[in-house]
């Protein structure tokens, strides 16, 4: 084995920086300078060089782009896979290639390589596995050997403390959706012969576009091992190929159903049923700026009773925001959202006092009644004890049964809808009554057969307020 | 049209409308909708969503959607920004263009998931390694949140470098308003650089190796000269009721709706106040920011003030020492108006 290459999807002279030689940047005997040679030969013979990009690695094979004359892409290390992710999925006409040794795909990168590997994706993995990292210095890799020395096992690579070979092949192929997998070796000439045929095969299958393909390639380090050439690869046959036996461990091109042609895009305009027309405008010359706050549990719909407030407003053209608590609250502890709107350009969305506080139950209460601003009012539930000596001075309270209106009419769901019922009565939004009515239905959407009950239920607290004389203007 | 959404959708439609082919995304608190509805709109609109493995792998995910020219992008928090860092370092060394959304939580650490501003330092500074910084914008609106996102990758492809939309929990989780962009971007011709798998590109190479020291200087250099291009040509921020003010608050996203609502109280009050919102972090909007330098200063900012110590030092590398008065909170605890206008009351 020479490092002079010569071979057809090459360079005529390697893009090395300030080289004009073809001699590779590979020490004598190693592997890489025959697995290059093979996988130019297969997408050239293949007709494939102009859609191939090639994912170079870190380690050895970072140069790759020195040889190949395809498209190169540099990857961070071990991330070869994601990005050639990306690639194969975008521009799913490419031959995307992740060529990676053992340090790379099998340490620092497994879990990049085997979530490829479990997504299927579109592309030719050749993995290089020499037993050993070459380009920081001959340190173990996972791939290492029991028993074998490198410069961070200097007594051998030890189980007791360095862990068990990885076999990536066997990882590879107990995922559902690879097509190929197969570990091949370039030891002699025998071996060589039987990995070019596995290399083609994984380019032919992704020109079929068949999916993931999976090829090992036990290849001599001779540098890092701390062999001479010859003695290199005999270590690949006698030691290595023991660890890690050749052979095809999958071969599902053959049923594998190929990749379907990308959908054409959908014009924006159309998918948001954007017609062109602007909504209207508030105008107003004076500001008026509304502070709203809606508390409660998870589960009693504050969020909701919020937007529809919310909604209902932006749909009269106001300047409106909306914003939830978010969080572990949402589920089963506090919430609450606070709603402002504005004539005019609004700042903070956040409401320190609130000049409508609506609160559904207790914890609530006791929380928030102290921020309401003078001359403001709190709607709430009956279910909750005020006490007086907690409303701050020039608040109004006004508390209405809104859970035992909704249980009342078989939707316990709908107190937040029953509160609503009690802030129309009340005139406390400043919004009309259509607007709120429409923005409740329009919450419904995608249940419409819930708008009349729930519909039922706001009339139902309307009705309560207006019997009990609850109505009128906000102070 | 209008749609009223939240912020974190907002970055979606706004991708879309930029051209956006690709979202890579993994979940986290308080960005997830991002993802969530991108992976109803990307595939239903015939894009692509993929959901990565890591916020590592979706961040190469990007350079490899760059890579093949293509527009992509992902949102995360601060600690899925963390992790991007490395991926954001190679990107920015390769002339990569892409969109990172940044909605941050506060930390440091697992922290929590209410907003904060302290990304700003590994945001604006470039937090990987090396000499390199991204083009930074603040949203401070849903609008903006999508106006912005479509301003990010106009600018990334434009100058071939990293774009992050810097926003806050705040801004992601609440509902304004939304006016859909008019059109669609038109898409952008990468052929010259890109590798797209066609013959007409396959001699391009993408690589931030260089071995020897002269050519990585020169490297470096270069992404110098591009900075310095920018910080000439794209600065951007709004100043509002600066003309007579004697108080400016600087605050950029939603502490700058926090800070405005202040002005607003402090000018009710008689006090002539006055808010600088940078909508550009980097390049940072000097020559907006140098006519103020003399008035009294404050930063409202929920960082422990990152970036009152960056305003501090490009007024001093401009020539103007100022000192600047810092109005903050942590943790993921909102500024109230009323702190804002007793500290700049009591100070003047
Ligand atoms: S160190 Fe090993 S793998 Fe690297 S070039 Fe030399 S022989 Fe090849």
């Amino acid at each position: 084995m020479d490092n002079v290459l010569e071979t057809k999807g090459m360079f005529p002279v390697f893009r090395r920086s300030g080289s004009e030689t073809r001699t590779t940047h590979y020490c004598a005997g190693c592997g890489h300078g025959i697995v290059h040679k093979l996988l130019s030969e297969a997408y050239t013979e293949l007709g494939l060089q102009d859609r191939t990009v090639i994912v170079n690695p870190i380690g050895c094979a970072v140069f790759g782009y020195y040889y190949w004359d395809v498209g190169g892409v540099s990857a961070g290390h071990g991330q070869a896979p994601s990005m050639a992710t990306a690639i194969s999925r975008l521009r799913d006409k490419a031959i995307v290639i992740s060529y990676q040794g053992d340090g790379d795909l099998a340490a620092i990168g497994l879990g990049h390589t085997l979530q490829a590997a479990a997504r299927g994706e579109h592309m030719a993995v050749f993995f290089v596995n020499n037993s050993i990292y070459g380009m920081t210095g001959g340190q173990m890799a996972p791939t290492t050997l029991i028993g074998q020395k490198t410069t961070t096992s200097p007594l051998g690579r030890n189980p007791a403390t360095d862990g068990m070979p990885l076999h990536l092949c066997e990882l590879v192929n107990s995922l559902r959706l690879p097509v190929y997998v197969e570990r091949v070796s370039v030891a002699d000439t025998a071996r060589i012969m039987q990995a070019r045929k596995a290399i083609r095969h994984a380019l032919e299958i992704q020109r079929d576009r068949k999916g993931y393909t999976f090829v090992e390639i036990l290849s001599p380090c001779p540098t890092s091992v701390g062999l001479k050439p010859l003695d290199a690869a005999k270590f690949v046959i006698e030691q290595m190929e023991k660890e890690y036996p050749l052979g095809c461990l999958r071969d599902r091109s053959a049923e594998a159903p190929a990749r379907p042609e990308p959908k054409p895009w959908v014009r924006l305009a159309d998918f948001f049923g954007d017609d062109g027309r602007e909504a209207p405008r508030h105008e107003a010359a004076e500001v008026k700026e509304r502070h709203f706050k809606f508390t409660g549990f998870g589960g009693q719909g504050i969020l909701s009773l919020g937007l529809v407030v919310a909604d209902a407003a932006r749909a009269l053209g106001l300047e409106t925001t909306w914003l939830p608590s978010y969080g572990p609250e949402q589920r089963g502890g506090d919430a609450q959202c606070t709603v402002v709107t504005s004539t005019h350009l609004i700042g903070a969305p956040a409401v320190e006092h609130p000049e409508l506080l609506v609160v559904m139950n207790q914890a609530a209460c006791g929380k928030h009644l102290h921020t309401v601003r003078p001359g403001g009012l709190a709607l709430v539930d009956a279910t909750v004890r005020v006490d007086p000596a907690e409303i701050p001075e020039g608040v109004r309270v006004v508390q209405i049964p809104a859970i035992d209106i909704a249980a009342a009419a078989g939707v316990p769901k709908a107190a937040n809808v029953a509160m609503l019922g009690g802030l129309i009565a009340l005139e406390a939004l400043g919004i009309p009554q259509h607007a709120l009515v429409e923005a409740l239905e329009r919450s419904f959407a995608k249940k419409p057969a819930l708008i009349p009950l729930n519909k039922q239920v706001l009339q139902a607290a309307i009705d309560h307020c207006r019997h009990h004389g609850l109505a009128g203007e906000l102070p | 049209m209008t749609k009223f959404v939240k912020g974190n959708e907002a970055v979606v439609i706004g991708a879309l409308y930029a051209g956006a082919e690709g979202y890579f995304g993994y979940p986290i608190t308080p960005a997830s909708e991002v993802a969530h509805k991108a992976a109803e709109y990307f595939p239903a609109t015939g894009r692509v969503f993929v959901q990565g493995e890591s916020e590592d792998a979706v961040a190469y995910m990007l350079y490899g959607a760059a890579a093949a020219g293509c527009r992509a992008l992902t949102a995360t928090s601060g600690p899925g920004f963390s992790l991007m860092q490395e991926a954001i370092s190679y990107m920015s060394a390769t002339d990569i263009p892409t969109v990172i959304v940044d909605v941050m939580r506060a930390g440091p650490g697992l922290g929590n998931v209410y907003p904060e501003q302290a990304d700003y330092g590994q945001v604006v500074h470039g937090g990987g390694h090396g000499s390199y910084r991204c083009i930074v914008l603040a949203p401070g609106s849903v609008q903006e949140m999508c106006d912005l996102t479509m301003l990010a990758f106009e600018k990334a492809f434009e100058y071939r470098t990293p774009a992050i939309v810097l926003a806050d929990g705040q801004l992601g989780q609440m509902m304004e308003p939304l006016r859909l962009p008019k059109e669609e971007a038109k898409p952008v011709d990468t052929a010259a650089w890109a590798t797209q798998g066609t013959q007409e590109t396959r001699r391009n190479l993408l690589t931030s190796i260089y071995l020897d020291a002269p050519a990585q200087e020169a490297m470096n250099l270069h992404l110098q000269e591009k900075y310095r291009k920018m910080d000439r040509a794209f600065q951007r921020a709004e100043l509002y009721r600066c003309d007579d003010a004697e108080a400016v608050l600087l605050a950029f996203g939603s502490s700058a709706r926090t800070a405005r609502s202040a002005v607003d109280a402090l000018r009710a009050q008689g006090v002539k106040a006055g808010l600088f919102r940078p909508i550009t972090l980097s390049p940072f909007p000097i020559d907006a920011l140098l006519p103020l330098a003399g008035k009294k200063l404050w930063t409202v900012e929920m960082s422990a003030g990152q970036f009152r110590d960056d305003a501090t030092l490009h007024l001093a590398k401009a020539g103007k020492l100022a000192e600047i008065g810092l109005i903050n909170r942590m943790g993921g605890m909102l500024i109230a108006v009323t702190d804002i206008v007793r500290t700049v009351k009591e100070a003047l």
